[in-house]
């Protein structure tokens, strides 16, 4: 009985939390749910003709392709953006140049969508201004054949807001070495490159690949620059379920974009998971 | 050897980053015929209809969303922290969700849900709001985590109310001015989301500023170009201002992904 009441007083307490509550399952986990559920249930009974069309060529390739880029923009991105957060650490920490990079690149990773599309279309698109200053200086023509709106050209827009990215979330670690640690190797006789490969290395080396893991989750989901650049073909998934979603016929299946987006679920969900491990490892010794 | 490395590595970095913006700002004002230069397309984003309407939409849902945000927010992580606190670990989990459940799944699943809503509050661009609170939810729910682990909630609250102000007072009169820098970086971070947000928008058919660019970019890019360098300067700005406001004692909050 006395248990009950406590129960019920218990509930009684978390009552404001309702609104809150209310918005985060409405506009959350129903959409969410939503597209588990109709996934797998095609007109009122249980159904894997949408997760069977996952495997047809179309959807396979899509994948490859999405793969391919976020891989690839992953690696390239953890790459120099850490090079770039390395460049930053070594700057006076509130030096007004400091502040406007980091401000950049938040704008960019987080921002920038369509916007950046833009950007590249007004670089190297063809009327571009580099288009122009190299066409007139060399005689090449950067946007020919229309790589741009291509795959490859995908993987340069991307680069430019998964670097930022990479600053952005690998920064905490690296301000987290601590000089001691640098003045504590030297004393003890090691080499700038041996405090490097030794300390350095195996310190960041959690949070550097947690890092890779985040950008790749991120180039997977992102859909505004693509879909700002590449307005026909379906490259890569997001771009699949955006015609899925505007012409409910592709591949003669209604609801195909459910498939599609537990596909996407499950991908970003499944590096998510192993990014929070790799996470946990570094932030023993983070701050 | 390792400074000259060092500036050599900035130029190439700043090159790469500053170059499409400089081109952005150039292609924005060049005449695509005779040569020379305009402020044409400047000019069209106040003069072109569409893309007025689109802009005026775009900040509107920005107020929205910021307003929405703060209000649901601020109240249930107070009272999470001061009388539920076992249910802080699932508020948490939920306000960071959003990262891990990208806009174009939420957006795939929300037809049934829009269904509902344009029947309740009809079908203006203005009903995304509450789509942009669950994807702002994670960043002003890192900046309102951070301010309200630095103060005493416990004690100010206690105080307030022993001295007979009611819970309304308390949280608007006592605590809230406490955790402002908080809300300010809530707010700006809210602001620079719903200005770059497409996925959503433009999926779900309605006119937002970013959707109004790429419709416009089919016909007339100096007019797209100018109007994305214009969201991309203002986000900075926010940026910066909030990096400054907050005087360093924190990172730009809620950045990090």
């Amino acid at each position: 009985m006395r248990g009950g009441t406590q129960r019920s007083k218990r509930l009684t307490e978390a009552l404001p939390l309702l609104p809150f509550l209310a918005v985060v399952v409405v506009f959350l986990v129903i959409p969410t749910v939503t597209v588990i559920v109709n996934a797998f249930i095609v007109e009122g009974s249980l159904s894997f003709s949408r997760i069977r069309a996952l495997f047809s060529p179309t959807a396979l390739g899509a994948l490859g392709s999405s793969v391919l880029l976020s891989a690839s923009t992953a690696i390239i991105g953890a790459v120099l953006g850490a090079v770039l957060a390395w460049l930053i650490v070594s700057s006076p920490p509130s030096s007004m140049v400091r502040r406007a990079v980091i401000s950049l690149c938040s704008v960019l990773a987080q921002f920038g969508g369509v916007a950046l599309a833009f950007a590249f279309l007004a670089t190297i698109g063809i009327n571009g201004v580099l288009t122009a200053w190299v066409q007139q200086a060399f005689g090449w023509n950067l946007s020919g054949s229309g790589w741009l709106y291509s795959l490859a050209g995908l993987v340069l827009v991307y680069t430019y807001f998964q670097i930022p990215l990479m600053v952005i979330v690998f920064l905490p670690a690296l301000e987290g070495l601590r000089e001691q640690w640098r003045e504590a190797a030297v004393s003890l006789g090691a080499s700038g490159w041996q405090y490097f490969r030794e300390v350095v290395v195996p310190l960041l080396t959690p949070a550097f690949l947690g890092s890779a893991l985040l950008l790749f989750a991120n180039a997977f989901a992102a859909y505004a620059t693509a879909a700002a650049l590449v307005s026909q073909g379906n490259p890569i998934v997001p771009l699949l379920i955006r015609s899925a979603l505007t012409s409910e016929v592709v591949l003669g299946q209604a609801g195909f974009a459910y498939a599609l987006a537990l596909e996407m679920i499950v991908v970003v969900a499944a590096v998510m998971a192993a990014y929070n491990v790799l996470v946990r490892r570094s932030a023993r010794w983070l701050r | 050897m390792k400074r000259a490395v060092r500036g050599a590595l900035w130029v190439v970095f700043g090159l790469f980053f500053l170059f499409p913006l400089y081109a952005m700002a150039d292609f924005s004002t060049q005449k695509l015929v005779g040569g020379g230069r305009t402020w044409q397309a400047w000019v069209n984003l106040v003069t072109d209809d569409a893309l007025y309407q689109a802009i005026v939409v775009s900040l509107l849902l920005a107020v929205f969303t910021v307003v929405a945000t703060l209000v649901i927010l601020v109240p249930t992580m107070i009272w999470v922290r001061l009388r539920v606190p076992w249910a802080r670990g699932a508020v948490e989990f939920l306000c960071l969700l959003p990262l891990t459940i990208p806009a174009l799944v939420i957006v795939v699943g929300l037809r049934n849900v829009y269904l509902w809503v344009a029947y309740f509050l009809g079908e203006s661009p203005l009903t995304l709001t509450f789509v942009y609170v669950v994807l702002v939810l994670p960043f002003a729910y890192r900046a309102l985590d951070a301010a309200l682990s630095s103060i005493d909630l416990q004690t100010l609250t206690e105080a307030a109310r022993s001295l007979g102000a009611g819970w309304g007072t308390t949280i608007l009169r006592v605590v809230v001015p406490n955790i402002w820098s908080g809300i300010v970086s809530a707010a700006f971070i809210s602001i620079a989301v719903v200005l770059g947000e497409y996925t959503i928008a433009s999926l779900s058919g309605f006119e937002t500023l970013q959707v109004q660019i790429v419709a416009i970019g089919k016909t007339d890019g100096p007019t797209s170009v100018a109007a994305s360098l214009a969201v991309l300067l203002f986000g900075f700005v926010l940026l910066l201002v909030l990096s400054l406001v907050t005087r360093g004692r924190r990172r730009v909050q809620g950045v990090t992904a």
